[in-house]
């Protein structure tokens, strides 16, 4: 069995940060595998050890993400690609479809028997694409997977929706499927496997490659704007040693009645 | 223009985000003198229309096929909907199911997609704000298309209220039975022995505790003021705390007396499933969101807060 899993490093930012224009300058930013292809990655590694078979890690991103890339392989994918050219990064948003576009194509090349994504990434939080990629490729899907069965012809799937509620699904293979977190519980790679993934091959294919020409990346969405966003609350913050700021929240606590 | 909100039902009933989307569509196409339509597709459509037709809504659209939601089946009728109605936006509410569809549409009608949108506006064009960087940031993206597919976070507006007059309109969607290959089986409750939305005061930990053996020190301020020990999405997952003890959107909604938060980031999913009367936040990340819903705030250590709290109580 071939799993394809597609893969984003997703930033944070610092604590203390400045915006300049619309970019946030790197120096204030984090980066590392996103939360949730990391289970995502461990659920497709787990079935091809139990089954046989190799998992590719598919990445969209310029020549710095080779590091969080290179931790997929130290985490049990067998080879990893990276897309990226000039186009790709002229863009000022790479947006779900547009993502959607370039994974369809390396899925297309690569022929997966199934497509593993996370439900989203941390940092811009689209969640669209896995359903995106899905269509693209005329596939079925299942989002939100928090347990899995696979059969030969069909994934049975439990979808993890709002309060505490499970939907239960059966999915026709070939299928894209979005994991979500809590799945299962990410290996840490060993200082041998990272060391070994340092020095394997890193595939790299542009646009030209997967046979998408620049019209594929048309998008007419364009950021205007980045800020910090106004405080809607009106939060009393205690200020002081720890000792001063607990007997402020203690005098709130009390007179909230609840410890009566 | 003509907006069109797509309606969600689960187990017989509309959900609460359907009708936040509504008041959206309302002042989206308040904007340009414009109309608001309302699908629904699958369940007791002629009931949901009933209850959909709210103050501003002008024509309602129901797809009669299946009882629940099923993504192949909304989307092929979402797509022959919006080609029917070509309205300038769809919009649908950034749930689970929400987020199952409206990607598949918006691709098969190659129509520019934005999610979880906090915030719209239309003047010459759409512009939508949305936060990223867990909400720490926020950004306004221009759409320069003739339409355009959103999804609108619940809780970003009031429900729509009152009785309209709108129309209704059986739509005769076409379902290709065979492009469905998806079937939903069953659903499953997840429980447990512990209900943190009957609790009064609870205590809820997050991220920031950072291992399972510190969650010692949440438990002893739980003990002292006789609170229901509750967690954020990072704790369930790392299998600190049972399922059972998750506030947020895919956990338990909870409205205790008292709500403090230790080492919560707040994330829009985490506190959405928070209405307290009074809301505590200790943090030492002073952009960190929770602050927005918190009413009183320690931007400090926790591990050294939380413990001289404790203290402080125990001499209460």
């Amino acid at each position: 069995m071939k799993i394809l899993v597609t893969i984003t490093e997703a930033r944070s930012v610092d604590t203390i940060f400045e915006i300049d224009g619309l970019d946030i300058d790197d120096r204030y930013l984090s980066s590392d595998l996103n939360e949730w292809d990391a289970y995502a990655l461990e659920e497709a590694v787990r079935r091809t050890e139990d089954e046989g078979g190799e998992v590719v890690a598919v990445t969209i991103g310029p020549e710095g993400v080779e590091g969080t890339i290179r931790q997929t392989l130290a985490k049990g994918a067998d080879r990893a690609i990276r897309v990226w050219d000039e186009q790709l990064a002229a863009l000022d948003l790479l947006d779900p479809l547009t993502k959607a576009a370039v994974l369809g194509a390396v899925v297309d090349a690569e022929r997966p028997d199934l497509v593993f994504t996370g439900v989203q990434s941390g940092d811009d939080a689209f969640g669209a694409t896995p359903i995106a990629l899905a269509s693209t490729l005329g596939w079925a899907w299942g989002t939100v997977v928090n347990d899995l069965r696979l059969e030969a012809s069909v994934a049975h799937v439990h979808r993890e929706l709002e309060g505490n509620l499970e939907e239960l699904t059966d999915v026709e293979r070939p299928a894209v499927l979005s994991i979500q977190t809590g799945i299962n519980e990410p290996r840490h790679a060993s200082l041998r496997d990272v060391t070994e993934a340092q020095q394997a091959d890193i595939a790299v294919r542009d646009l030209a490659d997967l046979g998408l020409g620049g019209d594929a990346l048309t998008s007419s969405i364009d950021q205007t704007a980045l800020y910090e966003p106004e405080r809607e609350g009106e939060a009393t913050i205690y200020e002081g040693s720890p000792e001063e700021t607990a007997a402020e929240l203690a005098t709130v606590i009390e007179e909230t009645g609840v410890m009566q | 223009m003509t907006v069109l909100v797509v309606a969600e039902h689960r187990r017989g009933e509309l959900r609460d985000p359907s009708f936040e989307a509504l008041t959206a569509g309302r002042e989206l196409a308040d904007a340009t003198g414009g109309d608001l339509h309302v699908g629904v597709v699958g369940g007791d459509v002629e009931r949901h229309a009933e209850r959909l037709n709210r103050e501003g809504v002008d024509l309602v659209h129901t797809v009669a096929h299946g009882e629940e939601f099923n993504h192949d089946v909304s989307t092929q009728a979402i797509a022959q909907l919006v080609e029917a109605v070509e309205p300038t936006v769809l919009l649908a509410p950034d749930t689970v199911n929400g987020l199952d569809y409206l990607p598949a549409v918006a691709e098969r009608l190659d129509l520019p997609l934005v999610t979880d949108v906090i915030d719209l506006e239309y003047d010459e064009g759409l512009t939508v704000t949305r936060e990223l960087y867990e909400g720490k940031v926020e950004t306004t993206l221009s759409i320069d298309a003739p339409r355009a597919a959103i999804t609108v976070r619940p809780g970003s507006w009031p429900q729509a209220e009152g009785t309209g007059d709108a129309e209704v309109d059986a739509f005769d969607a076409t379902i290709d039975e065979s492009a469905v290959r998806s079937t939903v089986t069953g659903f499953q409750e997840i429980g447990g022995e512990v209900d943190v939305a009957e609790a009064d005061v609870l205590v809820a930990v997050g991220r920031g505790i950072e291992s399972e053996d510190n969650l010692e020190i949440v438990r002893e301020l739980a003990d002292v003021l006789g609170a229901t020990l509750a967690a954020s999405r990072p704790v369930i997952d790392n299998g600190w705390l049972p399922a059972d003890r998750q506030v947020g959107q895919s956990g338990k909604t909870v409205s205790p007396e008292l709500y403090i938060a230790v080492g919560i980031s707040g994330t829009a999913q985490h506190v959405s499933g928070v209405r307290a009367e009074t809301f505590v936040a200790i943090n030492d990340d002073p952009n960190a969101p929770i602050f927005d819903v918190a009413d009183y705030g320690v931007v400090d250590d926790l591990f050294e807060v939380v413990p001289a709290l404790t203290e402080r109580l125990k001499r209460s």
